[in-house]
């Protein structure tokens, strides 16, 4: 049996790359959907703020898992059997950071007070020139510390793409405790790893926020 | 090309779903009140402990924040199994989620109990309260109905998350689900059955949660307001 | 001479609370018209309701040949030709006093930027602040973000303009800088509706005070005037403001 070595560890390391890179798609993707869902939770219309809503509420009632299971069997359903793995993996985590991004920034938008509204819309000024103008500049500066904080959350739950064959940090520390079967060191190595990339982010959002906490005094 | 859904041959199974739907119970609800004692006690220990221990519990909280729920569960299950002790999946996945939970409700418990103003603690000083009388009625009371709708946040989550203890095949619902596709070839149907199950857990979790809150934050019930 | 505001038997409820209970006035161009009265009495509730901030239940409000009470008000144009300046004076607190001028001509009224940040330059300095421009808001005395406001309002060179208390959030000595350039604006022509408690302020620049009570206009009277209610009810109100 093969004992834990170098070639291991960068094994993982490779492996830890495809984290990123799976977060990234996460994470991009979810932030363009979660900003549209987030427009449509404020919309002026009832019905895009109740399917906005719907959306929200079953994504995040939802195991990640079986929404991976669906996105995966969903897609051999309709045809695409051979695909690679990381095309139901980005889909599946872009859906599910979508309904926690739009949620995140729903409430930052929200969290804007009404008598700014008000202002801009004594100025003359549009729906659309009001939220993007007066609105979202404000709403951004206080999103950034909870966005940089969910994509730890991102980075934390790719590790579930490995159930639909998508090696990356944990399946490959599972591949090598499955052949070397030392399972403390494997994973305890997989472990840093995340932690190493996950803590500067999560640090950095601490920082963010209580930045802005000291701003608004 | 058309998709035949088959719903049909998923009925023999039901026995199977509903047993999977109470065991993901059973794990949540252990887990949220093994979590909600263990991190509550971490929060104080984090707040108003002494350094080493305030330092030991911080380290605790940002390794479980930091690494995902499924290495945590590997290193529990195979970790507890390399020492040569037998234990049960369903064991080693409470424990997981229970080292888990309380990390995270340490943390919405600190920002709670931090929250609570010096001059409280000073008027019940001022009134001759015990420092254990203070901090029960002054600090960690008005503490914990602040954050309990954080609190409830994370408990629905912990009870979606328990899905990934079907990783280590604890026999909880996502673990059936497994199963049974295997069984009937009818993946995709299994999936949207159990997505649906847990939609319904997840309501019926965050409903009880609500009517438990009610019940014990007599000022919310009659004002209406947050605290 | 044509009313440039007109209020003609405006009711109007919160829940079971009658705020407004027919009020009706007019106001002129060039006319100051000050509105008082205890808090409660629905002064700043009739001001909301020029601005179409608020719907009325009955009765009917012309503002510069705008229907407010209609279905079809175009409230964009409306508030093209009315500014309102605030107790809380909500500038934007991402934006420079400068920039919290331009904003507004430049996306509504369509001015280059060259064209926007003279104007606001302009603006400020017609309240005293050139020199602030390009100060944030935080960066100002509540005076200062006031006057900012106004400004901001007057770049939009609106034809009435209304004050909601805008001094009651300020200090006595910040107070009077900012009453000093609403004084300055109705030397200039500009047609005011102000709600306000600053009673020597009325009685000095007020065309008419129109003091409510309950939801109505207990009494209209001229600005100089004011010691002189007749009225007990006004003459109590006066007397305890005084």
């Amino acid at each position: 049996m093969p004992t834990f070595g170098f070639n291991h560890v960068e094994f993982l390391l490779v492996a830890a790359l495809w984290t990123l890179g799976l977060s990234a798609i996460a994470f991009i993707g979810g932030g363009i959907l979660g900003f549209v869902i987030a427009l449509a939770r404020v919309s002026s219309s009832a019905l895009v703020r109740g399917l906005a809503g719907a959306y929200v509420r079953i994504v995040q009632g939802t195991p990640l898992l079986i929404l991976l299971f669906l996105i995966y069997f969903g897609l051999a359903i309709v045809g695409f059997n051979n695909l690679p793995a990381i095309i139901a993996a980005g889909a599946g985590l872009v859906i599910y950071s979508s309904g926690f991004l739009g949620e995140i920034w729903r409430g930052c938008i929200e969290s804007v007070p009404k008598t700014q509204w008000e202002a801009a819309e004594c100025l003359a000024m549009t729906r659309w020139q009001r939220m993007t103008r007066v609105i979202l500049p404000q709403a951004a500066r206080i999103a950034t510390a909870p966005t940089v904080g969910f994509l730890v959350q991102i980075i934390k739950n790719t590790s579930l793409a490995s159930v639909v064959g998508f090696v990356e940090l944990s399946q490959a520390g599972k591949l090598i405790n499955n052949s070397t079967f030392q399972p403390f060191i494997v994973f305890i190595t997989v472990a840093v790893i995340y932690f190493l990339i996950c803590y500067p982010l999560s640090a950095w959002s601490r920082g963010l926020e209580r930045r802005l906490n000291v701003g608004r005094r | 090309m058309t998709y035949e859904f088959d719903f049909s041959s998923l009925l023999p199974y039901w026995r199977e779903f509903a047993e999977g739907v109470w065991l993901t119970l059973q794990l949540s609800a252990i887990s949220t009140v093994l979590g909600f004692v263990g991190g509550a006690l971490c929060a104080i220990a984090r707040a108003d402990g002494p350094p080493w221990l305030q330092r030991v519990v911080g380290a605790y909280v940002e390794v479980i924040r930091n690494t995902p729920l499924l290495v945590q569960v590997f290193l529990v299950y195979f970790g507890i199994a390399i020492l040569g002790i037998r234990i049960d999946a369903n064991l080693a996945a409470v424990l997981a989620l229970v080292v888990n939970v309380v990390a995270y409700t340490c943390e919405i418990m600190r920002a709670g109990i931090q929250s609570v103003h010096k001059a409280q603690i000073e008027a019940a000083d001022c009134l001759g309260l015990t420092k254990t009388q203070t901090y029960w009625h002054v600090v960690l009371r008005p503490a914990i109905e602040r954050v309990y709708p954080a609190l409830v946040s994370q408990y629905v989550l912990l009870m979606l998350a328990s899905s990934i203890t079907s990783q280590i095949s604890a026999e909880e619902l996502t673990a059936v689900a497994n199963r049974i596709q295997s069984d009937t070839f009818r993946s995709f149907e299994t999936y949207i059955v159990v997505g649906l199950l847990y939609l319904a857990l997840s309501f019926v979790v965050r409903g009880a949660f609500s009517v438990f809150g009610m019940l014990v934050f007599t000022r919310r019930r009659r004002l209406g307001t947050p605290l | 001479m044509s009313a440039v505001v007109k209020l003609s038997n405006v009711h109007k409820s919160f829940g079971a609370l009658k705020v407004l209970d027919g009020v009706s006035f007019e106001v002129n161009r060039g006319e100051v018209v000050a509105v008082i009265g205890q808090s409660g009495s629905g002064k700043s509730t009739a001001l909301r309701c020029i601005n179409a901030l608020e719907t009325i239940e009955q009765g009917s409000i012309e503002v510069c040949g705008h229907a407010i009470h209609s279905d079809k008000l175009d409230k964009r144009a409306l508030r093209l030709d009315v500014g309102i300046v605030f107790q809380s004076y909500n500038l934007f607190p991402h934006l420079t006093a400068e920039q919290n001028i331009m904003l507004a001509p430049t996306c509504v009224r369509k001015l280059g930027k060259k064209e926007a940040k003279d104007l606001a330059r302009e603006c400020l300095a017609r309240v005293g602040l050139a020199e602030k421009a390009d100060h944030y808001p935080e960066q100002l005395s509540g005076g200062q973000q006031q006057r900012v406001a106004i400004a901001r309002s007057l770049a939009m060179q609106p034809k009435v303009m209304l004050f909601d208390e805008v001094t009651s959030a300020l200090d006595p000595q910040l107070t009077g800088e900012v009453l000093k350039v609403m004084e300055d604006l109705a030397r200039g022509g500009m047609t005011m509706i102000l709600v306000t408690h600053e009673m020597s302020f009325a009685r000095k620049v007020a065309t008419n005070v129109i003091y409510m009570r309950q939801g109505k206009v207990w009494e209209t009277l001229p600005g100089h005037q004011l010691e002189n209610p007749s009225t007990p009810e006004l003459r109590e109100f006066v007397g305890s403001e005084l």
